[in-house]
């Protein structure tokens, strides 16, 4: 049945829809989490201790991260493509 | 008499209640309607006697039955549900969910008149607008066929080959009001036929995570309306095959068109019509009954083999196309048979909100038969 | 490095990200992986989805999502994809209560030790899905019913819905020479839900992730049916950049637009209230379906939330002191 061939979202690319591309400064990074918790996206992981890792592959651009980042670990610059 | 048979003097919805607890379903949506209400009382009641471990949920509406009995079937569980009229109407949206999503849901319509003006008696204008939902549809006879086909139904819908809903049909008042004897079998022999539990390979589970109602666009709806057009089309030979196996475990002689009597002119019908003119062949009128069992998937090859070398085509019915021609069987017939053969084709309007079709009336239609003016007749209409 | 003077016993409900606690706090669901994938279709900035993605890092995959027709479902399940990892089933829009409960009822008779979790719109919810909502309720049905709220049909364009605030401009109520947008306010599905004696009932709002993550934990274990209530804004709908719909969610509580709150065996609790309320205008001026507010209308708003400030007050017994 077609209904049981199914894939993931992950072969959508959703990276190209992106005008900002987040920067991640890791000196700056105080670890609270708050950068993964808001991305709507799911691109933004914690790998290790004050270590994220944005997922450039489906990352949007929304800015939600630099903008809720209190310490602005995080930059927003505009992507050359 | 076999021993596995017990016979009771029960109504059309009892019979049905009693085929669903032998069914072993699990979860009930039950919402009241005239004429189908004693279908999910008899129910309620067997489970709070203790005589059967399912489900009850007292939903709110008839979009909610189907709906809760989607998401019970969809987690893999055998569900049931029942309505009638109005309350098909409201769930009408849902039925083509059901079909869609694959998933093996049995109801039982009982089958009523469409307001306005509001009527609670019977007719088929509820069940025959539904035609396209992509449900198979059974229409009984009598209450054994009921009883019988509910049975039938389980094992039909289930099959890996099918996946597919099926709405079992019983005329309001006429069959689920009235008492008929019936044969009912022991479990034992229930369990023969029927497995414990329904195999749903696209069923919800936790530990094989699968989405089910994606959104389809262009690029593939078609396909997955041609792969469950296909899968009804494919039906009717399991219909075929699983009505053989039940013959022989319960002793039966169902067929998914059943024929009697011969002659050049031939009355197609389905439900109870058929006993009535069945009644009229024993008083010694001569004309072939073609009475359908299996109204969808039409059995298209073997309504042709039945029809293709009489003269005249009857088809009696208890519902209308409107502002087209006719009643809607009629209007099926007539496409079948184009080019088939030459046969005068004739439609018969009749019991339309609950109005008898009496004796004097099929007499009628045999007469008309020999001399027809035109096409389409309403029986038993009253010049007021 | 400045942080926000914590305040003790707020542990996971102060929105401050900059406290201790709340680092401390969140740990727990950082290393998580994500149930709901990247590469859904979702706008940018969407409020909803991040909502979503804090539904699963506490359900994990022990959970049956249900959805109706709307935004999550639409941008989520693109035949031949989808980015849930759980079971997953979409039937119609109005019927998503009716269809969870199904599933629950499947679930007991087969001993899986499971729970059907719906993540509704408002439109699916307030409007279009309250009867089977109020169904499954007054049935106390084992179901997490989940509303995310972004106050109006976004899916199908911005049209108004039953949850669409007093004065907001959406296409079906434009703001014009004779209109001010919407004319009335907002329908209070928490309420309608609280009026079912359920045993759980709780808003939440997506700038508060902890604080709701919280509660959609406490509402899984719960037998029976449980409602909670999320803000989650809308970038499109709201006439917001893309960047702004965390901070706009927070400023929503902290003006008391929108109120934290639960509702526990009979009895209301306050779980947040700001050290200082601010006004509604400035969480309604950053925003463009507000845009045509005078002093008059954003007086008239604030009436309305001081009332139900005052009224909340009343019923609930506060747990957060200064």
């Amino acid at each position: 049945m077609l209904i049981l061939r199914q894939k993931t979202t992950l072969v959508n690319k959703t990276g190209g829809w992106r005008t900002f591309v987040p920067k991640f400064y890791k000196e700056k990074c105080i670890d609270c989490g708050s950068c993964h918790l808001y991305c709507p996206d799911s691109a933004i992981k914690r790998i290790s201790e004050r270590e994220y890792e944005i997922n450039l592959d489906y990352c949007k651009g929304c800015g939600i991260c630099s903008n809720e980042c209190p310490t602005k670990a995080i930059e927003m610059i505009l992507e050359e493509k | 008499m076999l021993e596995y048979k017990r016979r009771e003097i029960l109504s059309g919805n009892k019979a049905v209640a009693e085929a669903v607890k032998l069914c072993d379903v699990k979860v009930i949506a039950a919402y009241p309607i005239t004429p189908q209400t004693p279908i999910v009382e008899y129910i309620a009641e067997f489970i709070a006697n203790g005589e059967l471990d399912a489900e009850y949920i007292k939903v709110e509406s008839e979009h909610s039955a189907l709906s809760a009995c989607i998401g019970a079937s969809a987690a893999g569980v055998r569900t049931f549900t029942a309505t009638s009229s109005q309350g098909l109407m409201y769930m009408y949206e849902v039925l083509f969910i059901a079909s869609g999503l694959r998933l093996p849901i049995v109801m039982a319509v009982v089958n009523r008149a469409i307001s306005a003006p509001i009527n609670i008696w019977n007719d088929w204008q509820d069940a025959m607008v539904c035609r396209d939902s992509g449900w198979i549809m059974m229409f009984a006879e009598n209450n054994q066929e009921a009883f019988d086909f509910t049975i039938l139904a389980y094992k039909i819908a289930e099959d890996k080959n099918v996946l597919l809903p099926v709405m079992i049909n019983l005329d309001g008042f006429v069959l689920s009001h009235t008492y008929e004897p019936i044969e009912i079998y022991e479990k034992s022999y229930v369990e023969k036929f029927l497995p414990k539990e329904p195999n749903i390979p696209h069923k919800l589970d936790i530990n094989n995570p699968i989405t089910l109602g994606h959104l389809v666009t262009p690029e593939y709806y078609m396909e997955f309306k041609f792969e469950q057009e296909e899968a009804l089309q494919r039906s009717k030979e399991v219909v075929k095959k699983t009505i053989e196996e039940f013959n022989k475990i319960f002793g039966r002689n169902y067929s998914i068109i059943e024929t009697a009597g011969d002659g050049d002119i031939a009355i197609v019908t389905m439900g109870s019509l058929a006993s009535s003119l069945k009644y009229l062949l024993r008083s010694g009128e001569n004309f072939k009954l073609v009475s359908l069992k299996l109204y969808r998937p039409l059995p298209k090859e073997e309504l042709i083999k039945e029809l293709k070398d009489v003269k005249t085509i009857a088809v009696l019915e208890k519902d209308v196309s409107y502002g087209f021609e006719g009643g809607i069987l009629y209007n099926e017939l007539k496409s079948i048979l184009y080019g088939k053969t030459d046969a005068n084709i004739i439609s018969f309007i009749t019991g339309l909100g609950g109005r008898d079709t009496r004796v004097e009336e099929l007499k009628k239609i045999i007469k008309i038969c020999e001399n027809p003016s035109k096409n389409v007749y309403w029986l038993g209409l009253r010049r007021i | 490095m400045e942080y926000v003077k914590c305040r003790g016993k707020c542990v996971a409900n102060c929105s401050a990200v900059r406290c201790f606690t709340f680092r401390r706090e969140s740990k727990k669901y950082l290393v998580k992986d994500d149930l709901f994938l990247s590469g859904h279709r979702a706008c940018q900035g969407c409020g909803a989805t991040i909502a979503i993605r804090h539904v699963l890092k506490v359900a994990g995959r022990n959970c049956i999502i249900v959805q109706p027709t709307g935004c999550m479902e639409v941008v989520s399940t693109q035949y031949p994809e989808t980015s849930w990892l759980v079971p997953y089933i979409h039937v119609a829009f109005e019927n998503a209560a009716a269809v969870a409960s199904g599933i629950s009822r499947a679930l007991k008779v087969k001993g899986i030790k499971a729970k059907p979790i719906v993540i509704a719109g408002d439109g699916g919810t307030v409007d279009i899905g309250l009867q089977s909502l109020s169904g499954m309720l007054e049935r106390d049905e084992n179901v997490l019913y989940i509303c995310y709220d972004n106050e109006a049909y976004m899916n199908t364009g911005i049209q108004r819905s039953g949850s669409t605030p007093l004065f907001a401009a959406t296409t079906t109520t434009p703001s014009g020479k004779l209109s001010k947008g919407e004319d009335r306010p907002k329908k209070d599905i928490a309420k309608i839900a609280i009026a079912h004696d359920i045993k759980y009932v709780a808003t939440a709002n997506v700038a508060f992730p902890l604080d709701f993550m919280k509660k959609v934990e406490k509402a899984l274990k719960i037998s029976g049916a449980a409602f909670i209530h999320i803000l989650t804004p809308c970038p499109p709908g709201w006439r917001i950049p893309e960047s702004k719909s965390i901070e706009i969610a927070r400023l929503a509580v902290d003006t008391c637009m929108w109120i934290l709150y639960e509702y526990e065996n009979g009895k209301y609790k306050i779980n947040y209230l700001p050290t200082v309320k601010k006004p509604v205008k400035e969480y309604l001026l950053l925003q463009g379906r507000f845009k045509h507010l005078d002093e008059k209308d954003i007086e008239t708003i604030q009436k309305l939330v001081d009332k139900r400030y005052e009224e909340l007050l009343k019923l609930a017994e506060i747990t957060i002191q200064e």
